[in-house]
């Protein structure tokens, strides 16, 4: 992904990306993958870091302005809080509610996959194959 | 030639590796990951696992030393070492621990027993290769040659 452009032409700031993983491998083979890809990445090792990094104090309140973050990918199973509880709180934050947050999950906890509602033919074609096994 | 010689070494080492189970293709994609801008990329990963694994282990040991396990918290510990394990590619340590996290499901302290050290001996089993194909690789790369990319 080439930088982003302004409108005299000049390029802007790479996509930030946050990340937030608890376990360090997956901390370096994300931020390996997301730097490919030329986003800036930060990695932080829980929900707690990541919303102060986002200016979100204990109060959860924006007691400061945190760095400007386009993106948040982060694990679901997590100790402490998950990255489910982490959506909950950006989302119910007036200053953070804009920025996408993606989950991702191994099969550890043993969905078969994610989907998004309202689902589409495009979606239900995808549960055949879990039925199956195979992959289309 | 010194630089061949290592090679083909490499390349029948890593092999059995593959094919004995002890790596899966998220190894491979680990590997693809190393470049230029990247040159020890492989090396930090281990490096990652094997201080995670190492932690892991000990508070395992601990956790089930205690009376009575917490098979909750033995439970949390296994979950991140099959997570760990299953991202860099050390498929035997991933297996083992799925079995580890059914001896807990049950509660069964034996099984879990059992299973710690299956798991404790794949680790180990593991970190060796590791060490050694890495090692190949550093006397390859120091002797001017490039590692060859496997297909697994």
């Amino acid at each position: 992904m080439s930088a982003i452009r302004g409108c005299k032409g000049e390029a802007a700031a790479e996509l930030h990306v946050l990340a937030v993983d608890d376990s360090s491998v997956d901390r370096r083979l994300i931020e390996r993958l997301l730097r490919a890809s030329s986003y800036r990445v930060t990695t932080v090792d829980s929900g707690k870091r990541a919303l102060e990094l986002l200016g979100l104090g204990k109060e959860n309140n924006t007691s400061s302005k945190g760095p400007k973050v386009n993106m948040i990918i982060t694990d679901y199973c997590m100790p402490g809080m998950t990255g489910y509880d982490l959506l909950k709180v950006v989302k119910e934050s007036s200053a953070l509610r804009e920025i996408p947050v993606v989950i991702v999950s191994s099969e550890n906890e043993g969905a078969e996959d994610f989907l998004l509602k309202p689902l589409r033919p495009a979606d239900v074609s995808r549960l055949r194959s879990r039925i199956d096994g195979s992959t289309s | 030639m010194e630089v061949r010689r290592l090679q083909r070494q490499y390349v029948e080492f890593a092999s059995s590796l593959f094919r004995e189970g002890f790596l899966d293709e998220q190894f491979s994609q680990v590997q693809q990951l190393q470049d230029e801008t990247n040159p020890d990329f492989v090396y930090e990963v281990v490096t990652l696992f094997i201080q995670d694994s190492e932690r892991l282990l000990s508070e395992l040991a601990r956790s089930i030393d205690e009376q009575p396990v917490d098979f909750v918290k033995v439970d949390a510990h296994v979950h991140q070492l099959k997570g760990s394990s299953a991202s860099i590619g050390a498929r035997r340590v991933k297996n083992a621990c799925l079995a580890f996290r059914s001896s807990c499901d049950g509660n069964n302290f034996e099984g879990c027993l059992r299973c710690f050290q299956q798991v404790r001996n794949e680790y180990s089993l593991v970190k060796s290769k590791l060490e050694s194909l890495l090692g190949l690789e550093q006397q390859i790369m120091r002797a001017g040659g490039s590692v060859p990319t496997l297909k697994c």
